[in-house]
């Protein structure tokens, strides 16, 4: 790592820190009803969806009918995305001919897409034809991330207002969401990705004759449009299998940055707009510091491992220049913006990855899980990662409120059992199930039978797909076959818990918050924005994170960087 | 009930808004203003295709520059990566037999130090570039076979290679098939 570097990685994410504070007004604005520069455009086809689908505007629903509807929402998703793949053969704009997608893999497909987790059994290129990935993957990165978007709303809402039955509306949220904040924001980074060289073609493959006169088919298609809602919704999904590792997912250094970008620009954004909607911006800064700052860490650690020539390597000949541990790492990206992006990937529910996660050395692969399995609260995915980082800042003030023995406040509203109580439950029920299931996995024949490594990474692979799939995140150690009935069935399992235990109890929270009275702040409040604050919440999430999943963390990544300082090779 | 009814047409509104819509509205202006780069950077020899100059192909030859190990054999119809783990002994082996193959085929004496992603897989399968370091260790190999002096070979190799971080600093790697090409278009003209 040189000076130049550090210097290019801080002026990304001053770039991008500046764009998520104007982004976040500009989505607080939306959310609250006011007319932005987009209206003009926009508006009227907001209004013409309205009409054509029977939705009055001004209607406010109650928690558990914006819960309600959010379930319905999912289960039609599901339902349509899992027709559309086991009927593909029969429907058209399928130049390369491929049947309908086995009923196992598909239910895990629709699952996944629609949970916004994007993790793939399949690959991309041999197994979805273009009206697959258009009609049904494509629009279900919209949609889930939209309703992800829409569905922190009630929560935000929740602390603003005063003796409130209602929480909003999940219809208007999720086509605001889509329309104002996804589509726009879509169409400039799909043309400029395909200015870039990323494939937007519906003509077939290409049958190329190399140079040394064998014949190569080139997969290409619709991808641009797909990736670039991929990265922005928090997806992840390739086009291909190897996701944004392929050079036709991104192409080049340039590509590379505005992909990463996409992915933390609205997580980032959800963090400021959160402080411009309470209209306490300090508080938005207090989180996104704590975010910030555990990211930087994360990063940290990453940066060390990968820089690290791996004692295997050198030990087998290999000099060791900056970029040494280039297994399952492209040419073009080197160490450096390969680790930027797996960090990236991985504190948000994104999932794409343009280095292979599995080759990264032992303690990455630990930083990449312990993001994941806390939850996926630094920045976190779109809309929902505020969820969880909320959720995080309730369960800190719990704790803090038993230090000083009063009851514990947020914004102005007192935090009661009930509200303890279900964070708790968002919290520990995706944990627990993630590592129920492992221990499932790492007991039974079918479970072991898809590992692609033996001893202390196998199980990390097969850790690190519970964790994927109860985060939601998508990414995979992908050397793990998952494409057998039993892993796209619990997988697909292990998705639903993660998504429904973070919103139903987000919605039941923001509820039981709106039916509340805001106290005014005494002297002896503990204040929300201090440094204090800040440590406070870091240290929870690093406990708890480290609480749950250190013993079995030590078996696996810990265990296996000991392995490999000792050249103990398997 | 009613909330059954949307969720069903905000569904298909939606879906005909961002499936086919927005998709096809964005093929339509991408093959309008960027036609080359929209259907996958062809590049064309003699009005045949050989091939994406984004995309590797397979080099074997002693008169080409070999570029990365590839798990799918740069077939890109299939991209994929072996990931292997730091710790597998199959990938150490491989890894092993692989820097053996490129000391022979280079002539580099057995304890010569390899630039890591001459013998390292790619995640792709498909990546069309090699590092700076990489291109060096084939260069006497190929101005031997070429019959070309090694300065030439270096040339070229100057000429074709890319830079990172807009050409102002960083690694520089080189994209083999155009660096191929570029040879073959300097032999032929002579």
């Amino acid at each position: 790592m040189y000076y130049y570097d550090i210097i290019f990685i801080t002026s990304f994410f001053i770039l991008l820190i500046i764009s998520s504070v104007l982004l976040g007004k500009y989505m607080a604005g939306l959310y609250d009803g006011k007319r932005t520069f987009l209206s003009p455009v926009i508006r009227p086809l907001e209004l013409f969806i309205y009409r054509l689908c029977g939705i009055s505007e001004t209607e406010e629903m109650t928690w558990k009918r914006y819960a309600r509807a959010f379930v319905i929402f999912n289960a039609t998703g599901i339902a349509f995305l899992f027709l559309l793949q086991t009927a593909q053969g029969f429907l058209p704009l399928n130049p390369q001919r491929l049947p309908g997608v086995r009923w196992d893999t598909a239910l895990n497909a629709a699952v996944s897409f629609v949970t916004n987790t994007n993790w793939q059994s399949y690959g991309g290129e041999t197994t979805m034809s273009y009206l697959t990935q258009m009609l049904g993957l494509a629009v279900q990165n919209f949609l889930s991330a939209g309703i992800g978007m829409a569905v922190v709303l009630p929560l935000i809402r929740g602390f603003i207002s005063r003796e409130s039955e209602t929480v909003g509306n999940i219809w208007v949220d999720l086509t605001r969401s889509v329309l104002y904040i996804l589509l726009p924001l879509s169409i400039v980074v799909c043309l400029v990705l395909i200015s870039l060289g990323v494939v937007q073609t519906l003509k077939p493959s290409l049958i190329a004759h190399t140079l040394e006169g064998a014949q190569q088919v080139i997969s290409v298609g619709p991808a641009a449009s797909q990736i670039a809602i991929k990265q922005l919704g928090s997806n992840g999904g390739g086009f291909f299998n190897a996701n944004s590792a392929h050079p036709f997912e991104n192409p080049t250094f340039l590509s590379d940055l505005v992909e990463n970008f996409s992915i933390l620009l609205i997580p980032f954004a959800f963090v400021f707009m959160f402080g411009y909607m309470i209209k306490k911006s300090r508080q938005g800064r207090a989180l996104f510091m704590v975010m910030l700052i555990l990211f930087i860490m994360g990063l940290g650690i990453m940066l060390y491992a990968e820089y690290q020539p791996s004692p295997a390597l050198t030990h087998a000949g290999l000099a060791a220049p900056v970029n040494i541990n280039m297994e399952g790492k492209e040419t073009r990206f080197g160490v450096l913006w390969s680790a930027l992006w797996s960090q990236s990937t991985t504190v948000t529910s994104n999932g794409s990855v343009n280095s292979m996660h599995d080759s990264f050395m032992p303690l990455s692969g630990l930083v990449q899980m312990f993001n994941i399995g806390i939850g996926e609260v630094i920045f976190g995915g779109v809309g929902v990662g505020l969820i969880g980082m909320l959720f995080y800042v309730i369960l800190s003030m719990f704790v803090a409120g038993l230090m000083i023995g009063r009851t514990p406040e947020y914004l102005g509203k007192k935090l009661g059992p009930y509200e303890m109580v279900m964070a708790m439950i968002s919290m520990l029920l995706p944990m627990i199930a993630l590592v129920i299931f492992s221990a499932i996995a790492i007991s039974t024949a079918a479970g072991i039978s898809s590992l692609n490594n033996p001893s202390s990474h196998g199980l990390s692979e097969i850790l690190y797909a519970y964790s994927s799939a109860h985060g939601n995140n998508g990414s995979a150690f992908a050397g793990l076959n998952a494409n057998i009935v039993f892993y796209n069935c619990t997988l697909a399992a292990g998705m639903l818990i993660g998504r429904f235990a973070t919103i139903l109890p987000a919605l039941a929270v923001a509820g039981s918050l709106a039916k509340k009275k805001i106290v005014p702040d005494s002297g002896a409040t503990f204040p929300t924005t201090g440094v204090m604050f800040i440590i406070v919440v870091i240290s929870v999430i690093i406990i708890m994170g480290a609480l749950t999943f250190f013993p079995v963390y030590s078996l696996g990544p810990i265990l296996e960087h000991l392995f490999l300082n000792e050249l103990k090779l398997f | 009930m009613k909330q059954f009814k949307i969720s069903i047409l905000i569904f298909l509104v939606l879906s005909f808004v961002f499936g086919i819509l927005y998709p096809l509205s964005m093929t339509g202006i991408g093959q309008i203003l960027f036609p080359k780069k929209a259907n996958g950077s062809v590049v064309f020899l003699n009005g045949r295709i050989i091939g994406s100059e984004l995309v590797g192909q397979s080099f074997k030859s002693p008169w080409y520059f070999h570029g990365r190990p590839s798990v799918v054999n740069y077939d890109a119809s299939n991209s994929g990566a072996s990931n292997f783990g730091p710790t597998n002994k199959k990938f150490i082996d491989q890894v092993r037999e692989a820097a053996e193959r490129v000391k022979r085929e280079n002539g580099l004496p057995a304890d010569a130090k390899l630039p890591p992603d001459m013998v390292l897989a790619s995640a792709s399968g498909l990546d069309p570039d090699i590092s700076l370091e990489s291109a060096l260790v084939q260069v006497n190999r190929i101005a031997r076979v070429r019959g070309i002096d090694r300065p030439l070979v270096i040339e070229i190799l100057n000429k074709t290679r890319e830079k990172q971080y807009f050409n102002l600093f960083g690694n520089s790697f080189v994209n083999v098939l155009k660096l191929n090409l570029a040879l073959d278009d300097l032999q032929k003209r002579k």
